[in-house]
């Protein structure tokens, strides 16, 4: 099996808001994030296809097809937005590289036709990352924090 | 449509220290022999990058596998504040004993950190310097899951 990655930048602004919550809560829990102007990245998408090269082409899948479905998927709803207001598909979700990973995995998946997804990485800054894969979650061995 | 899917986050921290590779179990010839020049008596240092992999659900209130007013912190108070700026074969006690080679190093990390409350430690990778590399993710180590 080959993992092919294809990589492209976005730039977006965003801030951490939960409604459910006093203005002090938020305020603790996310500290400057919560800066309601918001505030902006440039972020990093990494997205990583896994399967058995073509014998005919020999590509798991045409990188060029996949620049495009990035484009249409991720550039055209996230590039130069706002994420809590522009993409529908982050609305009621804290725009958190871990929940925007999670929404470009469910709408690179079906789009994803020879080969498999295998990760989506969203690099929010260089020194910090999300990686979305298939799996379950390890069980988390004490609530801490919320 | 999809199955279940599995979040992680990644940290990446910084610090430099130094370090002295000898072990009194070896002849000063052995020595010379095994570590070369990383063990020059006087010992030498590298700016450690050390990144730290967690894993767990996503907390429903923060959006978050973990919070990093939480995860900085711990990483400070466990690792950062007591390896920054040190000689660590005398000043982390763990290297009283053992070489800290990066390979142990990252072992001590993973020990430090494993305990973090709020997600589960996947994984730790320190590079040495930017040609070397090393990862511990607990004895098992057990590789990441993947997709079938």
């Amino acid at each position: 099996m080959i993992r092919v990655t294809r990589k492209l930048e976005f730039s977006a602004a965003h801030f951490y808001h939960n409604p459910n919550l006093s203005a002090e809560d938020n305020r603790r829990l996310f500290g400057k994030c919560n800066n309601p102007h918001g505030h902006g990245h440039n972020y990093v998408l990494e997205v990583t296809v896994a399967g058995e090269p073509d014998p005919v082409t020999g590509m798991v899948l045409d990188l060029k097809e996949l620049k495009e479905i990035l484009q249409r998927e991720v550039a055209e709803r996230m590039d130069h937005r706002h994420l809590n207001y522009e993409v529908p598909e982050l609305a009621g979700k804290i725009p958190t590289c871990e929940n925007i990973a999670a929404v470009i995995w469910a709408l690179l998946e079906p789009k994803i036709t020879k080969g498999q997804l295998d990760r989506v990485r969203v690099y929010e800054s260089p020194d910090l990352f999300a990686d979305c894969t298939a799996g379950t979650n390890g069980v988390r061995p004490k609530q801490g924090g919320s | 449509m999809s199955g279940p899917l599995k979040l992680s986050l990644t940290r990446r921290y910084r610090f430099a220290a130094s370090h002295r590779l000898y072990s009194s179990a070896f002849s000063e010839e052995e020595n010379k022999r095994l570590y070369g020049k990383c063990g020059n008596p006087h010992g030498h240092g590298h700016n450690y990058l050390v990144e730290v992999t967690v894993t767990g659900p996503v907390d429903p209130t923060t959006g978050m596998v973990a919070n990093l007013s939480e995860l900085d912190p711990f990483v400070a108070r466990e690792v950062l504040e007591p390896f920054d700026q040190t000689y660590l074969n005398e000043e982390v006690s763990q290297f009283r004993e053992k070489v800290p080679t990066t390979e142990n190093v990252c072992r001590e990390i993973y020990r430090r950190l494993k305990n973090f409350p709020s997600a589960r430690l996947e994984k730790v990778r320190i590079e040495e310097t930017s040609n070397n590399s090393f990862e511990f993710a607990g004895e098992s180590g057990a590789p990441q899951e993947r997709a079938q």
